[in-house]
């Protein structure tokens, strides 16, 4: 089945680095935000990635769309180097794949209307289209996203949060992507908005054939979204998997601690639950433990897990594990879930 | 379990340029020692307001009306500095975002110290001492070290930990908690509920969790009351709210939220849009989102009525609620 379908998008050894200033009188400090980012994404597929705050999955999604140029690696869109693209055939590039942003209102120009936001992608990438037919797609794209014709004329500040994240996505749709980055685009939503929009972007992709690169930290959220899920830690791959494979047996120690994390909203199971806390917190990507970088938050770590970096694995199936003791780690007697 | 606080008909409004906005309604409720109460709802349903008015915290265009007792004392009918003497010492409040809430400028040790010293009367050296064992509690370690630090020197969810610490030191009989983990990873929210619990039950002290996220209620509270509009629309046991909702916004919230183990192919969200605080709809505010609503909704707002033992709801609809009807 892997061998069938269409490989979109592929990565490899992408690494993107940072330059922090130390202070006035220290050399400028690196900070490593990706390295050894190796992974593909299928036509059609939703991959999602999460991690915590800092675990570069931001950085990702904008290295992939060459918002930010990687420092080294290669990203393949259709075998097609992106990051050899000139910043102009780049930016011509950009009709097949799009972005959808966190905060909704803040992304969009308050001076615009919502016609001529949804519209300003074609003014530039099809610029052989006239006004009317402009118009038609922006009317077209606006009632896919359930937003109504007369809606056209209006300015951002007069719509909710959830009304100008369809703005955001009827912008994205417009130029027709293959591909579309969503970037927590549900996080800064309430509750009954952001399973409208889901369920939003779901209707979409089957309609218009898209794939997606869902990026949030919520994994439940991600969960229910995605085909397969990557797993960042400190800007690198820990965990691929689908998503049935990383909820049902997930093999990295990191997974699994923050699978036990995520609240579930069924009081029963989740005062039966057993939390296997992390200790700690995220440490610097300035200075990075050495070896697996996950090893000083993790119960399972051993003194060899300081000493190298364990490689990026792939599992029969197709699944990527980076961890040296994923084969002797014991599932735990209670599922993960506590079901 | 004995009240620690009663809370009679609490109104909060705000002046605009020409006209008012109730954002907070009639508000009944009470709190037991110990318990620890979910305040559920999505922006503009009063949850936050109806606590920054009972801590004297409103804007200054809000107004408030009601009853707070905490004991014999109404919190709603002192003097500014009178409140001041309970704030802090019997009511503390930590916010969502611990930056904003401390000030940059001092050390830790001197932001916690200085709580003791007004409000308990300690000296310099007695108040550092406890601090210091304060922020031990509630997991930060090497203590001693991190309480010279400057807030910007620490982490999001060490900053919380901070807020838990101060908020904590005068052993308050109620903590407010409003959004306290939402802008944590799950990792370090996981750490923080744990720590809620092991507070409740170690200090007998009664939490107010005010949040959206229904996984958060789940695992921490006994208690929810369900806001929509500036009102309470549904109040009870966290295990009857989940496992039996008698309001139709309860039950859309629940179909809203994406379940971790239970992956369905569509969520079945609640439609159309919270109202507006200027416009609200007439009868029940949630009848124009609602499956459910028949004439005697749009014609009278419902009032908070019994529901079954220790639960209540604010709706007139009798009948089944099947899943999926709320689409």
């Amino acid at each position: 089945m892997h061998q069938t379908t269409t490989t979109l998008l592929e990565i490899k050894d992408l690494k993107k680095t940072f330059a922090i200033s130390g202070g006035a009188f220290s050399k400028p400090l690196t900070l490593t935000a990706l390295a050894d980012i190796n992974f593909s994404i299928r036509k059609g597929e939703t991959l999602g990635i999460v991690g915590e705050s800092g675990c570069g999955k931001s950085t990702l999604g904008r290295c992939i769309l060459q918002l930010l140029r990687p420092d080294e690696g290669q990203v393949l869109w259709l075998g097609q180097d992106l990051t050899k693209l000139p910043a102009e055939e780049m930016r011509k590039r950009r009709q097949d794949l799009q972005i959808i942003f966190q905060d909704p209102l803040a992304s969009l120009n308050p001076r615009m209307t919502v016609g001529e936001i949804i519209a300003d992608p074609l003014r530039s990438l099809r610029p052989e289209l006239n006004k009317d037919e402009r118009r038609a797609r922006v009317l077209k794209i606006m009632e896919a996203v359930g937003l109504l014709p007369e809606m056209i004329n209006r300015y951002p500040h007069e719509f909710s949060g959830g009304q100008a994240q369809r703005i955001g996505i009827a912008r994205a749709l417009i130029t027709e992507p293959k591909l579309i980055v969503c970037d927590e685009p549900v996080s800064a939503l309430d509750v009954s908005i952001q399973a409208q929009i889901l369920n939003l972007l779901a209707e979409l992709k089957d309609e218009f054939g898209l794939t997606l690169i869902f990026i949030s930290h919520n994994l439940s959220v991600v969960r229910h979204v995605s085909d397969r899920i990557l797993v960042l830690y400190l800007g690198r791959i820990v965990e691929l998997a689908t998503g049935d494979e990383i909820y049902d047996d997930p093999k990295h120690p990191y997974t699994r601690a923050l699978l036990t994390a995520v609240p579930i909203p069924d009081p029963k199971l989740a005062r039966q639950r057993n939390i296997d806390a992390l200790r700690g917190e995220i440490p610097s990507p300035i200075n990075p433990p050495s070896g697996c970088t996950f090893r000083t938050r993790c119960r399972f770590a051993k003194s060899f897990c300081a000493e190298t970096r364990p490689p990026l694995e792939t599992l029969d199936n197709g699944r990527l594990v980076a961890c040296h003791r994923w084969r002797e780690i014991e599932v735990p007697e209670e599922a993960v879930l506590g079901h | 379990m004995a009240q620690v606080l009663t809370v009679k008909d609490l109104s909060v409004r705000f002046a605009l340029h020409e006209s008012e906005v109730t954002a907070v309604d009639g508000l009944n409720f009470a709190l037991e020692a110990g318990e620890t109460l979910a305040v559920v709802g999505e922006s503009g349903s009063g949850k936050s307001q109806a606590f920054m008015a009972l801590m004297g915290l409103l804007a200054k265009n809000g107004s408030v009306s009601g009853q707070a007792l905490l004991g014999d004392v109404d919190l709603l009918n002192l003097s500014k500095t009178a409140l001041n003497e309970y704030r802090g010492r019997d009511v503390a409040m930590i916010f969502q975002d611990p930056m904003t809430s401390l000030n940059p400028a001092l050390r830790i040790k001197q932001q916690l110290a200085e709580v003791l010293v007004r409000h308990k009367g300690q000296d310099a050296k007695e108040a550092e001492r406890n601090s210091i064992a304060m922020l031990e509690r509630v997991g930060i370690p090497e203590p001693a070290k991190r309480a010279n630090a400057y807030p910007h020197q620490m982490s999001g969810g060490m900053r919380q930990r901070v807020m838990i610490a101060m908020a904590l030191l005068c052993q308050p009989k109620i903590l407010i908690a409003d959004e306290p983990t939402t802008a944590l990873d799950v990792t370090v929210q996981a750490q923080m509920l744990d720590l809620f619990k092991s507070l409740t039950d170690d200090f007998g002290t009664a939490l107010v969790l005010i949040t959206h996220d229904l996984g958060v209620v789940a695992g921490v509270a006994d208690r929810m009351m369900v806001m929509y509009g500036g009102r309470s629309v549904e109040k009870g046991t966290v295990d009857d709210l989940f496992y039996d909702p008698r309001h139709p916004y309860t039950l859309g919230l629940l179909h809203s939220t994406p379940h971790i183990a239970k992956r369905a192919a569509r969520l079945d969200p609640i439609q159309g849009l919270p109202p507006s605080l200027e416009h609200l709809p007439k009868g029940c505010s949630f009848n124009p989102r609602c499956a459910f609503a028949f004439d005697r909704c749009i014609a009278e707002r419902p009032p908070l009525t019994e529901a079954g033992p220790g639960r209540q709801k604010a709706c007139f609809y009798e009948g089944p609620m099947a899943y999926g009807k709320v689409a």
